[in-house]
């Protein structure tokens, strides 16, 4: 690019937010504290895998998003930086493509496109920081190789190594350990012993693993991924004495290994019974006691609160040409979601409705509170004026205009409790509740949409931010699924038929799986104890 | 000579009488009733005629989002009177194909921007009743009124949508309503 072009796109970026009908994300509301002093080292860097090996960025927290340095990008992905000192911008260019960048904005010009940014550039002095996700918006677009960045892993594919998602977790089930690995895509594997370990090893350049905490004392001693890069390794404890495994196509997208280990004085060494079931046993009653309690204790996911948009007389939501009405279709979903989830996880669920009856939107989100649930997922099929717009989209709360309430957040009340004295709590306002969720909502979202892609056609913008009344007073994470168009004939008549339907609760159901694994393995690495609670934004 | 001297004096006369005329005739009517009532309609037509050029919204030919389009709207007399014509204008006819993201039948009851640079802007109740649903018109709806005030007027830095003149929660059971909402480009294209 010549410089006066160059010099064209930095003032673009700087004037754009003045001008009026500019394209701009809105800020987010906690861009109003002053920056400075609330950045905190991440607790792990971005991993950069490529062929020729693996290299780790580090990454910094500023008012709660993940940012990367451009230093740091430059030196990985051979990018030249040049300050404008007159502009007061910096431009990055790779190959005669150019990225242009000012401070404070949450917008880039690549290549002369604009591109939302998810939170401002930062500028320390010579530093300058960018949010994470710049490398999938900004960078992917210019690069001349695959960028994959996987957020909630701190993970950056380059080009096509075959790097499949796994997550493991283990439950303790009438005296044994059952390991579960779930990989997707679809990647095949073994297993073998090998001295005091069982090794999953897939046949994968390198794995994208997530392992929820270990709790099978004598049993396991540790679940270790990512050495050597394609395996999974069981770390094997004194009371072990065998191990079956089997492998099940859980759908065309994602395979799950079941490891099962046995104490030793167990007879059932080598071949595996005939009785064993190709999905992990679903509990005889949901939730039978014993099983909770000898279930670690997860402070992860437990309960979810499934919300079927719409209802009642007066609110048929969206409708199809051939009678079709939204609020059928999410009951269906609904109801079709809980007992997959029920009988495959073994969580609690709760639906807002369960019959075609009103319920105001504040009274789902409280529903959802009261029930301490800790995620929320709203349900919904969209429509458009015209019947060709397809796809379906993710949405999380979109916080800006929120920040008068924002301030008075979190304030603490002192009550009187029965039999003297006090007790302090913590008062949320409705306004805000969500506020302090917004990471964990965005990072649901972008699962979800992962998810969802492999089985269901997304829109141009899959993941979008919108003041949404049924999140706003949600205290948990919580997403608003457009689930696609009931306005477009073809996906009206998919939304009728039982297997499209078992698709959407198949990729629900695949991101809820991953998103608890995500949380549990976050909180068990970072946290002392299960009382720890996610920092509230300040 | 005498014939010349004869018509001199008749042109003379002539034009005597119609100074007589215009001094006698006209000039009170021009300075009795003519001259206030001459400006005043020159003003009511350049009020009635004068346009400024604004940014409206339409929904875009294929649907899913808000196009900006620069188009002559009424001139409003104060920020309130403005406010106003720019939202007939949303209501009002598109060029195809571009459409209004107001449904059908949508009136403007009222508008009002406080001190606090906050526009209340009262519809009738088709905006509700015969809203086509789904969270993407939604959007349109609410955005096409909220970004085409604010992205005008600077004055107005945030809008909320009234409905037969009151609040509601939403239009059609997802954007909240219950409160102003300040300009976004979620939905407009890029």
């Amino acid at each position: 690019m010549k410089p006066i072009s160059l010099a064209l796109a930095l003032l673009l970026v700087a004037i754009l937010p003045g001008m009026s009908g500019a394209v701009r994300l809105p800020p987010a509301a906690y861009h109003l504290e002053p920056v400075s002093g609330q950045t905190v080292p991440a607790a792990s860097p971005l991993v950069l895998l490529s062929a020729a090996g693996r290299r780790t960025v580090a990454l910094t927290v500023i008012a709660d998003h993940e940012m990367v340095a451009l230093d740091d990008l430059a030196a990985a992905f051979q990018l030249s930086l040049r300050d404008d000192p007159l502009a007061g911008g910096m431009t990055l260019t790779y190959k005669g493509k150019t990225i242009a960048l000012m401070p404070d904005q949450s917008i880039a010009s690549v290549g002369g496109r604009l591109v939302s940014l998810p939170a401002p550039v930062v500028r320390d002095g010579k530093r300058w920081l960018v949010p994470v996700e710049f490398i999938s918006l900004a960078l992917a677009p210019v690069y001349d190789v695959r960028l994959d960045l996987r957020k909630p892993s701190r993970l950056v594919v380059l080009g096509d190594l075959r790097v499949p998602r796994v997550t493991v977790r283990q439950d303790l089930q009438a005296g044994m350990a059952r390991v579960t690995v779930e990989a997707s895509p679809r990647t095949a594997s073994t297993v073998v012993q090998e001295q005091n370990r069982v090794l999953v090893r897939f046949d994968a350049d390198a794995l994208d693993a997530a392992v929820s905490a270990a709790g099978a004392p004598g049993l396991i001693d540790a679940i270790r991924a990512g050495d050597p890069p394609n395996t999974i390794a069981i770390v094997l404890g004194p009371k072990f004495g065998s191990f079956r495994a089997s492998a099940v196509a859980v759908d065309a997208g994602s395979a799950r290994v079941i490891v099962d280990l046995l104490p030793a004085g167990l007879p059932a060494a080598g071949t595996p019974p005939p009785a064993q079931p190709s999905q992990p046993a679903p509990p005889a009653a949901p939730q039978a006691p014993s099983d909770l309690l000898a279930a670690p204790s997860t402070p992860g996911v437990r309960t979810i609160v499934i919300d079927p948009g719409h209802g009642g007389a007066d609110d048929a939501g969206a409708r199809g040409a051939a009678g079709t009405i939204e609020k059928d279709v999410t009951l269906s979903v609904a109801r079709n979601l809980k007992a997959a989830i029920e009988s495959r996880l073994g969580l609690r669920v709760l639906l807002t409705r369960d019959a075609d009856t009103a319920v105001s939107l504040d009274d789902r989100a409280a529903f959802a509170n009261n029930n301490r649930a800790d995620l929320f997922i709203s349900l919904h099929a969209n429509a458009s004026l015209k019947k060709e717009v397809t796809g379906a989209e993710v949405f999380y709360l979109s916080p800006d205009g929120y920040a008068q309430a924002q301030q008075q957040a979190t304030t603490t009340a002192s009550l009187p409790t029965l039999g003297g004295g006090t007790r302090d709590i913590d008062v949320i306002l409705w306004e805000v509740a969500q506020m302090q969720h917004l990471s964990q909502s965005a990072a649901f979202a972008s699962i979800l949409e992962e998810e969802m892609r492999k089985h269901v056609p997304m829109s141009a913008t899959p993941v979008q931010q919108a003041p949404f009344r049924v999140l706003v007073g949600a205290n948990m994470p919580a997403v608003l699924v457009e689930m696609g168009f009931l306005t477009n004939p073809e996906q009206e008549q998919e939304f009728a038929s039982p297997r499209f339907q078992a698709t959407l609760v198949q990729a629900l159901f695949d991101a809820i799986v991953r998103f608890r694994d995500t949380i549990e393995r976050t909180r068990s690495s970072q946290s002392p104890g299960p009382l720890s609670r996610p920092p509230a934004l300040p | 000579m005498t014939r010349v001297r004869a018509f001199g004096l008749i042109l003379f006369v002539l034009l005597v009488a119609a100074i007589g005329v215009v001094l006698i005739v006209v000039a009170p009517r021009w300075y009795a009733a003519g001259q206030p009532a001459r400006p005043a309609q020159a003003a009511k037509e350049t009020v009635a005629t004068r346009k400024i050029r604004a940014t409206l919204f339409y929904v875009s030919e294929d649907g899913r989002s808000l196009v900006p389009m620069e188009r002559e709207v009424a001139y409003g007399d104060g920020l309130q009177e403005q406010a106003k014509r720019i939202v007939e204008a949303e209501i009002g006819p598109v060029p195809a194909p571009l459409a209004s993201a107001l449904p059908a039948g949508t009136q403007l009851r009222g508008l009002y921007v406080t001190d606090r640079g906050e526009a209340f802007v009262d519809f009738s109740r088709e905006l509700v009743a015969a809203h086509p649903g789904g969270s993407l018109n939604e959007l349109l709806t609410v955005y096409s009124v909220v970004d085409a005030l604010t992205a005008n007027l600077p004055a107005v830095h945030a809008v909320q949508l009234l409905v037969d003149g009151r609040e509601v929660d939403t239009l059609a059971g997802h954007v909240d309503l219950r409160r102003p909402l300040v300009k976004s480009t979620i939905v407009v294209s890029r």
